[in-house]
């Protein structure tokens, strides 16, 4: 036993360390059936309840806030996405002036602080005169700015790794270039632009620095979380906090189960 | 660094840049997102530049003028040295502890998980679908005054029987270290794939202990994604001011707290934009200086 644990030792501690960073969501899933009604300031778990799950609307403002993230989310990761994987594309595989510098513009936004970003946004609104104009569109205009370095990043390393021998045999078969993106590159990169759209919606629909600073009057999901954090928070929102736990859950092991399936399939072929 | 070398993967026999073709479809492609960030990432700054160069008296309704005010700096430096240093000071802490227990995790999934590699990688950043400021809130509730964990700490008397963890460095700190922990994991992962099992083996075929192999070897190897991961922690960490905020008091407020309130609350433009610019400044300063230093600088 004592020289199992000898031998195991760096990977029992790693599994420590990945349990410690799932005890928030234990206490988000766990709060999300707390009966809060009789101590609405009390944040700390007093008796088991449905309510939240079957009255997860009751608070004011919160399925809005949530449908405000889920609409900018959406719309940041559709305008990120193609414009970031076309970027991707641009450097990967063809040359032009400023290309080094285009390099270095995508990776500061990932290397400066989100305050920083935040308030120069700000600035620039309000020298431009928009400042009394903060809203959805402000907000949009933000996630994606940070959410484009992430998607060029996640496909260029995508493409980069694909095997361009692919192309070529297309090419050889008398495949017209639109053929051989749609029928070979395309599907080949297509992991990775749904990576970086995944990794877009949640960075958006997470957001706070940023979107607190350029939001005007639009409240998003953290933005009202923020809110009620200062009167004590609705315990629905756990249960949104559950979901997305859940919904993420779902998406990427389902995603790891198709490609382990696939990859057998090819095995097999 | 002999050992890089070795591990470099053989030049593709294609050259890289063969196939690239200066024509007009680069060009098209990169220009919504040139176009995208120029606007809304570059030009940004020189708004915040001229924030921090405005006449100080200027106010929301009577409009701001760029006087090139450099006074601005020294009194942002001034009147709120203390939150700014708090916020390196904090965030260094929270990298060091960061750099510690994400390199363990980081080297079990690298090393030992074998074909649970991609599930285990998938499920460090899984918890950080649910929402930060949740989990943030989260954390105010198990370090709160009646909480298990202030309970456990009074009982073995590291607290006091009035000790509380709320309100208190610790407390932020935690919730930093917390919630910046998947920006070192994943970097160290990605350093310590690529490492050559050979070479791990070759050391111990020389006679070099377990532990002396790991710091001959896989340490130096796996050292592009330390740099990368304390950067990507470090970052965030100082600017951040939710956990400061959250699980905080008054006495923990961060630079990112100040500069929120000088720009929302009290409108102070100039002092928000020159204590921005300062921050920046301070992490540009750092990044190079750390990655000089350590000798990786074909990260940037």
């Amino acid at each position: 036993m004592v020289s199992w644990i000898r031998r195991n030792i760096v990977l029992i501690l790693g599994l420590l360390v990945l349990l410690y960073m799932y005890i928030p969501n234990a206490v988000v899933v766990l709060m999300s059936f707390n009966d809060s009604s009789k101590h609405r300031n009390l944040y700390r778990f007093q008796s088991f309840t449905w309510h939240n799950w079957t009255g997860l609307c009751d608070p004011s403002g919160l399925c809005h806030s949530v449908m405000i993230s889920v609409w900018l989310g959406l719309l940041a990761t559709l305008i990120a996405t193609v414009i970031g994987t076309m970027g991707a594309f641009a450097l990967v595989r063809h040359d032009f002036h400023g290309r080094g510098a285009m390099n270095m513009i995508l990776f500061l936004p990932m290397a400066s602080p989100e305050i920083v970003m935040g308030s120069s946004l700000l600035a620039l609104f309000v020298a431009s005169g928009f400042g009394g104009q903060l809203g959805f569109w402000t907000i949009l205009i933000a996630h994606v700015m940070f959410c484009l370095s992430f998607v060029v990043v996640t496909v260029k390393s995508r493409l980069a790794g694909l095997d361009e021998n692919l192309e070529q045999a297309a090419m050889d078969l008398y495949a017209t270039p639109a053929q051989t993106f749609w029928r070979v590159t395309f599907p080949l990169v297509f992991p990775g632009v749904l990576g970086a759209a995944l990794l877009s919606f949640s960075l958006s629909f997470d957001d706070f620095i940023i979107t607190n600073l350029n939001a005007g009057q639009t409240v998003t999901f953290p933005m009202y979380i923020w809110g009620a954090a200062q009167r004590g928070v609705p315990m629905q929102v756990n249960v949104i906090g559950t979901m997305m736990l859940l919904i993420s859950l779902v998406v990427v092991i389902s995603g790891e189960v198709l490609s382990r399936r696939r990859a057998k399939m090819y095995a097999a072929a | 660094m002999a050992a890089t070398e070795v591990t470099e993967t053989p030049a593709p026999v294609v050259a890289p840049d063969a196939g690239k073709r200066r024509s007009l479809t680069g060009y098209v492609l990169i220009l919504p997102a040139a176009v995208w960030l120029g606007l809304f990432f570059v030009v940004p700054f020189y708004s915040l530049l001229a924030n921090s160069l405005f006449d100080p008296n200027g106010s929301v309704l009577t409009g701001y003028k760029v006087t090139y005010h450099f006074a601005n700096f020294w009194h942002a430096l001034s009147d709120y040295h203390g939150p700014l240093l708090r916020s390196l000071w904090y965030a260094g802490v929270a990298t060091a502890i960061c750099l510690v227990i994400g390199y363990v995790l980081a080297y079990a999934i690298a090393m030992k998980a074998g074909r649970w590699k991609n599930v285990l990688l998938v499920l460090v950043v899984a918890p950080f679908f649910t929402s930060f400021l949740l989990r943030t809130l989260s954390w105010k509730l198990i370090l709160g005054d009646n909480g298990w964990v202030v309970n456990t700490l009074q009982a073995v008397h590291v607290l006091g029987s009035n000790g509380r963890l709320l309100a208190t460095p610790v407390a932020v700190i935690a919730g930093i270290t917390y919630n910046f922990l998947p920006f070192m994991v994943l970097p160290i992962y990605a350093s310590l794939e690529k490492v050559d099992g050979r070479l791990i083996e070759a050391a111990g075929d020389l006679y070099a202990s377990p532990i002396r192999a790991f710091g001959k070897v896989t340490l130096p190897l796996s050292m592009p994604g330390v740099v990368g991961g304390t950067l990507l922690t470090f970052i965030p960490a100082a600017g951040d001011y939710i956990n400061a905020a959250l699980l905080g008091s008054p006495n923990q407020r961060m630079v990112g707290n100040v500069i929120q309130d000088l720009f929302t609350t009290t409108g102070d433009y100039a002092a928000a934009g020159a204590l921005s610019v300062i921050l920046m400044v301070i992490i540009l300063a750092l990044v190079v200086f750390y990655v000089r230093k350590s000798g990786t600088e074909e990260l940037l």
